[in-house]
């Protein structure tokens, strides 16, 4: 039977009369990458805060590993390795030198530290870099020392929060293999927030949608696309549009609606390809020139949308359309 | 324990690659005694009296010959010489003469007949110093003109007055010495202990240390144990450097170095508690540079650092009474100029750890274990 790491239960958090977490429950088992996904502001660093002891609930608690952050804070702490949004390791120490000082705060007993070290350096592909002041590293390899440090007294859940807010893609591409990889070597179950889709949609094993302080939604992100109605979006320009155009465009076969004024359409559909081939037929036909064509699968900011009724609000990372999207073009 | 040293150690090595904190806080106070040592420690000298003779007889001679023995001897003064005595009063006003002796018409006859002499000394009394400077001087010069000729007579029934000194001379540099440990380990613990505390709280880096097992007791003994060392290390260096450019005699004496080593080190754990007591719930990192200077000014001039207590007004001698720096300053100018034992300064050293004591208790009670 699967244990369950993480048990949060109706917990919420208040300051004044504005709720930050309303009463929020969801149980995470040994072994996922658990994603909180929302806007700054939706809740989940408080939510993150309060599962690592550094706030108190308001309301309700959450068990990790066993342990309840109210009753046994201390519990909670060996259990866990959090690496805070904010960067926090020391600029004028050296990566070395940061493992060794929280490995002594953790109580890693000294025999155990030095090799301990040394494993968690060659884990983040930093040996080489052991001896350099952290000033000297890069954003991702800054990240990466926070990461080995928050693994130094080997626990068994590790919270991130936010872990690749502000790194170049390639960094971000990287912290994610790594940390993909080092759960897998040591069997750790990782609590994420973040506001990126697409780290959410790649990362992790399961998502939590947040928004105003409320879960919003829970799945796979498979499964949150596939419950999200119009599994395909057209995005069509066109040369000279006939008037009733955007009537015949909505009668083409699965299409769910249609969005956008003459001559940019974006059609929602079922089944994308055969709307496609319907949609190039029906231009055809019509004699009406298709300038571009797009067809995007159904992402995670259609998911965001259909459960918050409204766009993620902070800026998403800029992802390659090429990435997403099967682009037709005619001339 | 072993995390409270692992807190303390991790600020001691970040503090060992800021050569620059090293430098402005080991060395400015040392800087700052030498140019305030040697400011208000000299004799005023070199000042330009202004001399109007308009009597021109043997006894004006006679004033002439004792202002140039000052001006050629102590060199307090260098006299230029004016015919007119409005000319004097003018070059006064304008700055080029720092006072005028004026000798009026018929002051040979009247010192000749008897018949009350007088000379008068017209002053820029904007600057106070110089002033007093040129009243003294002449209060002196007059002394000796007015003295009889040597008595023949073997006992005198005139009272004269003897000073004995119990302590060697003591230059001002020497005077302003414990005030500058004091400012020196004062100005650590702000700048090595509260600005950093504030500065790594505004990061996030407590967050780091909130999530460890890191207990409340240690946390607050790591924080103030690694800010009492800095502090430690600050009054140190000019407990010794200090003392060999003040002059003091032997500065290096083992016993009472030691006994300074007691004084500072008291003195730093209980500046280190004030400071912890006033940033334990400071969030904004403007807000400690803001107050450094006001907390120094107060702190610092009514200590008895710069001038004696007993010239302060009412309320400032009441600010005295409290404030910790007057019960250290009063140790290190024991130890320094009288190099006395601890039973001298034993009251010092009580105030003093009982003010770190009530602070850190105080400070205790406010320091969360949580971000809010």
């Amino acid at each position: 039977m699967t244990r369950i790491a993480i048990d949060v239960r109706a917990i919420t958090k208040r300051f004044g009369t504005f709720t930050a977490v309303d009463h929020i429950s969801f149980a995470v088992p040994d072994g996922e990458i658990f994603g909180l996904l929302g806007p700054n502001g939706a809740g989940k660093s408080t939510l993150i805060r309060m599962m690592t002891t550094l706030l108190l609930p308001t309301e309700g608690t959450a068990v990790i590993g066993g342990h309840d952050v109210v009753q046994d804070p201390d519990g909670v702490r060996h259990a866990i390795g959090v690496i805070p949004q904010a960067m926090t390791s020391d600029l004028e120490l050296s990566a070395e030198e940061n493992l060794l000082i929280f490995a002594k705060l953790y109580g890693v007993p000294r025999e155990r530290r030095k090799p301990l070290i040394a494993e968690l350096l060659a884990a983040v592909e930093l040996s080489q870099w052991a001896d350099a002041p952290v000033k000297n590293l890069s954003g991702g390899m800054r990240r990466r020392v926070e990461i080995a440090r928050g693994l130094v007294h080997e626990p068994t859940i590790l919270f991130l929060d936010e872990p690749t807010t502000g790194l170049d893609p390639v960094s971000r591409t990287a912290v994610w293999e790594m940390l993909r990889r080092i759960k897998r070597e040591r069997d750790l179950t990782v609590l994420l927030t973040t506001h990126y889709m697409d780290e959410a949609d790649k990362l992790c094993d399961r998502i939590a949608i947040v928004d105003h302080g409320k879960l919003m939604a829970l799945d796979s992100p498979m499964k949150l696309k596939a419950n999200t109605p119009g599994e395909n979006t057209l995005e069509v320009s066109f040369d000279d549009t006939p008037p009733d155009w955007r009537e015949r465009l909505a009668a083409l076969p699965a299409v769910e609606r249609v969005e956008g004024e003459a001559p940019v359409f974006r059609i929602m559909s079922d089944r994308g390809p055969e709307t496609t081939m319907a949609l190039m037929a029906a231009s055809a036909e019509a004699g009406v020139t298709i300038k571009s064509l797009a067809v995007e699968s159904t992402s995670l900011d259609d998911v965001f949308v259909h459960f918050t009724g409204h766009q993620l609000r902070d800026a998403l990372q800029e992802q390659p359309m090429s990435e997403r999207r099967g682009i037709v073009r005619r001339q | 324990m072993q995390r409270a040293w692992a807190i303390v150690e991790r600020d001691l090595r970040r503090f060992r690659r800021s050569p620059m904190l090293i430098w402005m806080s080991l060395f400015m106070p040392l800087l700052q005694l030498i140019v305030l040592g040697y400011a208000f420690g000299g004799n005023v000298k070199h000042l330009k009296l202004g001399l109007v003779d308009q009597d021109g007889g043997v006894p004006a001679v006679k004033l002439h010959e004792l202002a140039n023995a000052v001006a050629a001897n102590a060199q307090t003064f260098t006299t230029i010489s004016y015919a007119d005595r409005g000319q004097a009063i003018q070059a006064l006003r304008n700055g080029k003469v720092n006072g005028v002796l004026t000798i009026p018409p018929g002051f040979s006859r009247r010192t000749l007949a008897g018949d009350d002499p007088r000379v008068a000394l017209i002053e820029d009394n904007t600057d106070n110093f110089v002033s007093a400077t040129l009243a003294g001087t002449f209060g002196g010069l007059l002394s000796a003109y007015n003295a009889p000729p040597p008595s023949t007579r073997r006992l005198s029934s005139q009272v004269t007055l003897e000073t004995v000194e119990l302590y060697p001379y003591v230059p001002y540099i020497q005077y302003l010495l414990p005030g500058t440990i004091v400012m020196s380990i004062f100005m650590m613990v702000m700048i090595g202990g509260g600005i950093i505390f504030i500065d790594d709280k505004a990061r996030g880096l407590h967050e780091g240390y909130l999530v460890t097992p890191v207990t409340r007791f240690e946390l607050i003994v790591g924080f103030n144990l690694s800010g009492a060392l800095k502090a430690m290390l600050s009054g140190v260096v000019l407990m010794t450097v200090g003392a060999i450019i003040a002059g003091i005699p032997n500065p290096l004496e083992p016993l009472r170095m030691l006994r300074l080593l007691v004084v500072v080190a008291i003195t730093a754990m209980a500046l280190v508690s004030f400071m912890f007591l006033i940033m334990v719930r400071m969030e904004d990192p403007l807000l400690p540079r803001a107050l450094f200077g006001v907390i120094n000014t107060l702190l610092w001039f009514p200590s008895g650092a710069v001038y004696p207590q007993q010239a302060f007004p009412g309320w400032m001698r009441a600010i005295a009474i409290v404030d910790p720096f007057t019960y250290a300053v009063h140790a290190f100018k024991a130890l320094f100029l009288k190099n006395t034992g601890f039973a001298a300064i034993s009251f010092d050293l009580m105030y003093l750890a009982v003010f770190g004591v009530l602070t850190m208790a105080a400070a205790t009670l406010l320091f969360r274990r949580t971000l809010s």
